[in-house]
């Protein structure tokens, strides 16, 4: 598959003859790595730097999304009454354009790492919610009668029905906040004054561009591999825990 | 006997919706006795399933009295004198066989040793001891089916409720299941309550069979079954099983729908 990507790409820049500008070589974003930066560092040391940074980012507001998205799913599906109260503002919330809240939580919470991590778990927390809490009701009728009939408190039902059968949602939303939460904390990172990041680095790739487009094609490569890896480890994740279903996901 | 350990005496159920009000069920009296098998028979929408949950206390009759075991219906259910087995299993697929086993006892709060034994013995009853470790996916509907019942006798309950538990299964797996269960129930001394679309298997479990009307939801005759004991596969070929399921076929003619034993699998009365 990554041959045949890299395939079309080759031939896509022989057959229109696209400038370096518009499409570098592969092997130009390649050896964008091994040149030397500003400070005398290798481009790939100051790329797993900075990558490192924001993958701790993402994982930090992954967490704290995933717990806030719990928690309300949590709630939801507890009370009618308060998911009809506030169900409007979290979808609000999600149609308000990242780009424009996160320079203000910037300006709120300063440019340190926390700010980049609560703008990930802004956009983490939305899936949780919605899956979990369509999960948590969705719990077979009769396994529900079931436990009233066995005089289940409503401790024994949560714990040992409702939560586990909800685990399948959760793990679906958790795959897709995984990638949105390492497209918030880069977006986290835009904003004047943030000093590390893939956010950093591809807006000073993109002021150069026309100098060295290699350069910001290998920070948007980085980025898409933080974001692989994040899917896939929560795949795993979601491979161990929810053995027992026949729908977990093959790879 | 003694006084009998089920009593509904009077009961209605109507349901309310949107739509209106629906009357499921009509001047419901009925006594069973401890250790009876009672078989409620009739065509889809005759109530049959809202009567056992009545009695089961998962749904509230809209009048009349249900006394379990000389006590409301409630009280009973959080005592824990019901087993329950629904038409499909419900068993919890992130629970192995054993786990689904073993629920009852965790929510009662049994003790570890009785929690780790009493499923090996239930397991060996109903002949699944090899697959204790098994998800339920990987067992068939009839297997699923006997896991479902060997949760029910988990707590070793007085009343077994079973709402159509086999309707879902082929022939042959049912009949043989019918002759497992009433070992089981031998063994147990369980009063059981089995809600069925199935004549032949009202007639070859039951000790009465109660028939019953759709629209509104009524009983309109009990047939006791005076078949020997132990139930065996000769018993299917005795002339008074034959005469008793022409009894109760013909009690339920009304309905040709059920006579002629096309009755849809997936519904329940």
């Amino acid at each position: 598959m990554l041959v045949a990507i890299a395939a079309v790409w080759e031939a896509a820049k022989t057959l229109f003859a696209l400038p370096s500008y518009q499409l570098p070589h592969l092997h130009e974003i390649a050896a964008d790595f091994l040149r030397e930066g500003a400070g005398g560092e290798l481009w790939l040391w100051i790329m797993t730097q900075n990558a490192g940074y924001t993958a701790l980012e993402s994982l930090i507001g992954f967490a704290l999304g995933g717990v806030t998205g719990l928690v309300l799913a949590i709630a939801f599906a507890h009370s009618r009454w308060l998911e009809r109260g506030l169900l409007p503002y979290v979808v609000a919330s999600q149609t308000v354009p990242i780009l424009a809240i996160a320079p203000m939580v910037v300006v709120w919470l300063g440019t340190s790492w926390f700010s980049k991590a609560v703008i990930a778990a802004y956009l983490t927390f939305f899936p949780v919610t919605v899956n979990m809490s369509r999960g948590l009701r969705a719990v077979d009728p009769d396994a529900l009668a079931l436990m009233r009939a066995l005089a289940a408190s409503p401790r024994q039902i949560f714990f040992k029905l409702r939560f586990p059968s909800a685990l399948p949602y959760l793990f679906t939303a958790l795959r897709i906040s995984a990638t949105a939460s390492v497209i918030g904390a880069i977006v986290g990172e835009l904003p004047v004054g943030s000093r590390f990041g893939m956010g950093v680095v591809i807006i000073n790739a993109a002021q150069y561009y026309n100098w060295r487009p290699a350069n910001l094609w290998a920070a948007i490569l980085v980025s898409a591999v933080i974001g692989i890896g994040f899917y896939h480890a929560v795949a795993a994740v979601e491979r161990r825990v929810v053995s027992w279903s026949r729908t977990a996901p093959a790879v | 006997m003694g006084s009998p350990i089920i009593e509904l005496a009077g009961v209605d159920k109507t349901f309310e919706s949107r739509a209106g009000a629906t009357e499921a069920l009509r001047a419901i009296s009925l006594a069973v006795d401890a250790g009876e098998f009672v078989a409620v028979i009739g065509p889809s929408g005759c109530g049959k399933s809202s009567l056992l949950r009545i009695v089961g206390d998962l749904v509230e009759p809209s009048a009349g009295a249900v006394r379990v075991k000389g006590k409301s219906a409630r009280q009973a259910r959080l005592d824990r004198d019901y087993g329950i087995v629904f038409q499909t299993p419900v068993l919890y697929e992130w629970r192995t066989v054993r786990e689904n086993v073993q629920l009852p006892l965790e929510l009662a709060g049994r003790p570890r040793v009785e929690r780790e034994q009493r499923p090996r013995t239930l397991l060996r009853l109903v002949g699944l001891e090899e697959f204790a470790g098994h998800y339920p996916w990987q067992l068939s509907g009839g297997m699923q089916q006997r896991v479902s019942i060997a949760r029910a006798l988990a707590l070793n309950p007085s009343i077994l409720l079973m709402d159509e538990p086999f309707g879902a299964l082929d022939e042959m797996t049912r009949e043989r299941l019918n002759q497992e269960l009433l070992q089981v129930c031998t063994e147990t001394a369980a009063t059981v309550l089995f809600v069925t679309h199935s004549i032949a298997e009202a007639v070859f479990l039951s000790t009465r069979i109660v028939v019953m009307s759709p629209r509104p939801g009524h009983i309109d005759r009990v047939v006791a079954v005076d078949l020997p004991h132990p139930r065996v596969d000769k018993t299917r070929a005795l002339p008074r099983f034959f005469e008793l399921v022409t009894t109760v076929r013909q009690s339920l003619r009304e309905d040709p729908g059920l006579a002629s034993g096309h009755v849809r699998p997936g519904e329940s009365g």
